[in-house]
């Protein structure tokens, strides 16, 4: 188990140096100088020399990419080329309330997701199956900022029970933590949960047509040790893959939600630089994403071997 | 049970059960009525579609939802109706007062759930037992069920297991709670021959220790020889017979019972002159490895699935290839069709070496050689219509639609169905009816050698002769090679010229048939022999 686990994370390190790579050729093969692009329309030859000395790209390509390399490994992402802040430093800001309302979403989702897609597949072909059914597909139609909007007038600016906008930190405020993060959680969660429950539906409904559930009944098990101790952990695997390739999803909508609640995320950091072309930042948080992504992607292949005894690799 | 006041386990009277309005028929069980006393065996035996499956699910009360509802009669579990209890009365009997095994010991496991966990969940219900008790009464179980180094076993999920060992969970987590009623639905059929006979007779050492009694639902007219006090025949949903083991085996009354019976293979084979045509088919010290991709860290796992086979096959002959699974039987079969690439060796086919030819060059000859498969209700496309299976293949090899088509008419005729067959879909169809559909397939491509890879073992016992008659008929019609895969000795002996005994990829023994089963030479020839059910009660 535990060489596996090690297996499995020394096996991310080449996916991580091949992504980093493409990133890295992705700024350096883009048709043009990206000094000229940086520098812009009225820069003078000098500055575009200046620019691109800054940047390294006066160097053999090897080099460059060598140098690019370690200054990851420090830590170092560039400078924006806007704010002139280390690109590092402008990530680490933003990366608090992201991951907080991605955590938020993915708890507050699920927990909602995964009993209700249990119920409709134990009473499948059922008005409460069908009910359930379409809230999801109302979920996945219903656009994320539309839903954000009518939540603010409702419970924002009618009823007054929430704060329309912003973000605390639970470190330091964790009652006002909790209140601005109820909405934009229940809005950035809505598609999650109909995705979720619909996978969690349709493989438990396989599941319990198999003989071990029959079994499980002629036992005399109740019915809800039957769904949730026999039946949803055998159905697990499914459901594990799309929670994790939905939190892909998430960092999608993150970053119309964050918009919609005015907080100061990586999705509103990410709209600010490609707006502004910054392509430090645009590159750091390729590298961010895909990181995460990679991690996240290890994390459910550990998890597989977890819920499944006959997988190992 | 010879005391007056012992009262029956079960007691079953004119219990009708209906089937959904959209079926061909209106019931599942019609007016049946039977008694197991504790400590008696009685076994319900019937063919598919015969209504035993449902009669145990309505005895448990496990009838699927809204599709099978128990319309008439009594199910009375030591004097209580089953049918009017309520489902938490229900929920405390099974288990306590009745339990169940089942036909497929892997698939009736919870495979997420170590099996320890799986037969204390049993004492996790109805009882107050702490873990550490349950465990202790796990172990104690587990043993009585003569299961190897318990100890380990019981953390154990069930993949890791054996097919006997996990029907051997399956036993020990029904009688853990001494239930009064044990229902075994075809506890045996999907086990080795060898495993099956163990099987058996643990069974009958448990029912005879704690005076079980028990429903033992099987289609195996074998097993019922070795196992039944009582027989109930069943048909259509109809108790067709009963009555003791030997008044029904040896005298039985119906038309029905005695057909069942009379198409039971014989275990003595009949006499068949040796065949002396050109050879078609020879594998000189055909070989298949396995290795176990070990990723880096890991040990590689080298399985020799099959090892140093060789074999002649004439045209006109039947060999048998005969053995458990895991024996490589299916493999060889495999390898000589090309489906999977043998690792050594070669594969004459009609004096050309086939075992290492490149696809391209290969192509040609695939023709000559065909399979029919086990499972017929897997093996054709359930999208394609009959007609376009069969004339798939001859159009592949320059046939024109039209010239296939009467191809595939004529042979639709030959295998005894009638030529509109072509348009309809396999659902249509019975699993006899696929299996010859199968047939008409294979004999489409007019090929030398056909294989049947356990070809009539999904079938009913009556079917099974029809369509064993079938494909001797072909062999002998085209002058065909028959490669015979099977597990079930009583088939191979009615069928084969020649077997061929094969265990762990080897080749054990080799001989005419009727040496081979009249004075097997290798112990594990002797071991499947001693083993194969009911073969006290053929012989007679």
């Amino acid at each position: 188990m535990w060489l596996f686990i090690l297996r499995r994370v020394a096996s991310t390190v080449p996916v991580m140096l091949i992504v980093a790579v493409v990133i890295f050729a992705m700024l350096r093969l883009t048709p043009g100088d990206p000094a000229v692009v940086i520098a812009g329309d009225q820069a003078t030859a000098e500055q575009i020399a200046r620019i691109r000395a800054s940047l390294g790209l006066d160097l053999p390509i090897h080099e460059q990419f060598v140098t690019w390399i370690v200054h990851i490994l420090q830590g170092d992402l560039g400078t924006s080329i806007f704010t002139n802040m280390p690109v590092s430093t402008l990530i680490g800001q933003r990366l608090e309330p992201t991951m907080m309302l991605t955590l938020t979403t993915v708890i507050f989702s699920v927990s909602v997701a995964v009993p209700l897609g249990v119920w409709a597949a134990w009473r499948a072909g059922t008005w409460t199956d069908r009910l359930i059914m379409m809230f999801s597909v109302l979920g996945f139609s219903f656009p994320v900022f539309v839903l954000g909007y009518l939540l603010i007038y409702q419970f924002g600016l009618t009823l007054k029970w929430l704060p329309t906008q912003g973000y605390k930190s639970p470190f330091t405020d964790p009652l006002g933590f909790a209140s601005t993060i109820v909405m934009p959680t229940i809005t950035l969660g809505m598609i999650y949960i109909a995705l979720v429950t619909r996978i969690t539906r349709a493989s438990v409904l396989e599941v319990l047509g198999e003989d071990y559930i029959r079994t499980a009944r002629a036992k005399g098990q109740v019915e809800r040790k039957v769904l949730f101790r026999h039946a949803l952990k055998n159905a697990a695997v499914p459901i594990a893959t799309i929670i994790g390739i939905g939190i892909a999803l998430l960092i999608g909508g993150a970053v119309v939600t964050e918009t919609v609640f005015n907080i100061p995320g990586l999705g509103r950091l990410v709209v600010d630089a490609i707006l502004r072309r910054d392509y430090p930042i645009i590159q750091g948080l390729i590298l961010v994403f895909s990181f995460t992504y990679i991690i996240i992607n290890m994390l459910i292949d550990i998890a597989y071997t977890m819920l499944d005894p006959r997988i190992r690799y | 049970m010879t005391e007056a006041s012992t009262q029956p386990v079960l007691e079953i009277s004119h219990l009708s059960v209906a089937l959904p309005s959209s079926g061909d028929r209106r019931h599942a069980v019609i007016d049946l009525s039977l008694t197991i006393q504790p400590g008696e065996i009685v076994c319900v035996v019937g063919e598919s579609g015969s209504g035993k499956s449902v009669t145990a699910q309505a005895i448990m009360g496990l009838l699927p939802k809204g599709q099978l509802v128990a319309e008439r009669g009594t199910i009375a579990l030591q004097g209580e109706d089953v049918l009017k209890a309520s489902p938490d009365r229900l929920r405390e009997w099974r288990g306590t007062r009745m339990a169940m095994i089942f036909q497929e010991p892997m698939t009736a496991l919870n495979p997420v759930l170590t099996v320890g966990d799986q037969i204390a969940e049993m004492l996790a219900i109805h009882t107050d037992l702490t873990a550490a008790e349950q465990r202790a009464r796990v172990l104690e179980m587990m043993q009585a069920v003569h299961l190897p180094d318990v100890e380990r076993m019981i953390d154990c999920y069930p993949h890791q297991l054996s097919g006997g060992q996990r029907q051997r969970i399956m036993i020990a987590q029904a009688l853990i709670l001494d239930p009064a009623l044990l229902i075994a639905d075809e506890p045996t059929t999907a086990l080795d021959v060898t495993t099956q006979a163990q099987i058996l007779k643990l069974i009958k050492e448990m029912q005879e220790r704690r005076g079980t009694g028990v429903l033992f639902i099987t289609h195996d007219f074998g097993v019922v020889a070795d196992i039944a006090d009582r027989v109930v025949v069943m048909q259509h949903g109809n108790l067709v017979e009963s009555g003791t083991r030997d008044e029904v085996l040896l005298a039985p009354k119906r038309p029905y019972t005695q057909m069942l019976i009379a198409s039971v293979p014989s275990l003595v084979p009949p006499h068949r002159e040796p065949v002396s045509g050109p050879v078609a088919l020879q594998t000189i010290n055909l070989g298949k490895t396995y290795q176990g991709t070990g990723g880096f860290l890991d040990k590689e796992r080298v399985v020799k699935a099959a090892d140093q086979v060789n074999l002649i096959l004439r045209r006109g002959e039947t060999l048998g290839v005969v053995g458990e699974s895991g024996s490589g039987k299916s493999t060889v079969a495999r390898c000589i069709a090309r489906l999977i690439d043998p690792s050594e060796g070669q594969i004459l086919l009609d004096g050309l070496d086939i075992a290492h030819l490149p696809e391209k060059t290969l192509r040609p000859h695939r023709r000559h050689v065909q399979v029919i498969f086990q499972d017929p209700f897997r093996s054709l496309n359930p999208r394609r219509t009959v007609g376009q299976s069969i004339i798939e293949g001859p159009m592949n090899f320059g046939l024109s639609e039209n010239e296939a088509l009467s191809r595939a008419r004529d042979l639709m005729g030959l295998v005894g169905l009638s030529p509109d067959a072509l348009s309809r879909f396999p659902h249509q169809f019975s699993g006899g009816q696929r299996q010859r559909i199968s047939i008409a397939r294979a004999l489409a491509m007019q090929p030398h050698v056909l294989i049947a890879d356990e070809a009539v073992s999904a079938l009913d016992v009556s079917v099974q002769a029809q369509v064993l008659a079938l494909l001797d008929d072909v062999r002998k019609r085209f002058d065909l090679a028959l490669l015979f895969i099977t597990h079930d000795l009583r088939v191979a002996a009615q069928i084969c010229d020649r077997i061929m005994v094969m265990q762990k990829g080897k080749v054990v023994e080799e001989g005419a048939t009727r040496t081979l089963f009249a004075n097997p030479q290798h112990t594990y020839t002797k071991a499947l022999f001693d083993a194969a059910p009911g073969h006290d009660f053929t012989k007679r």
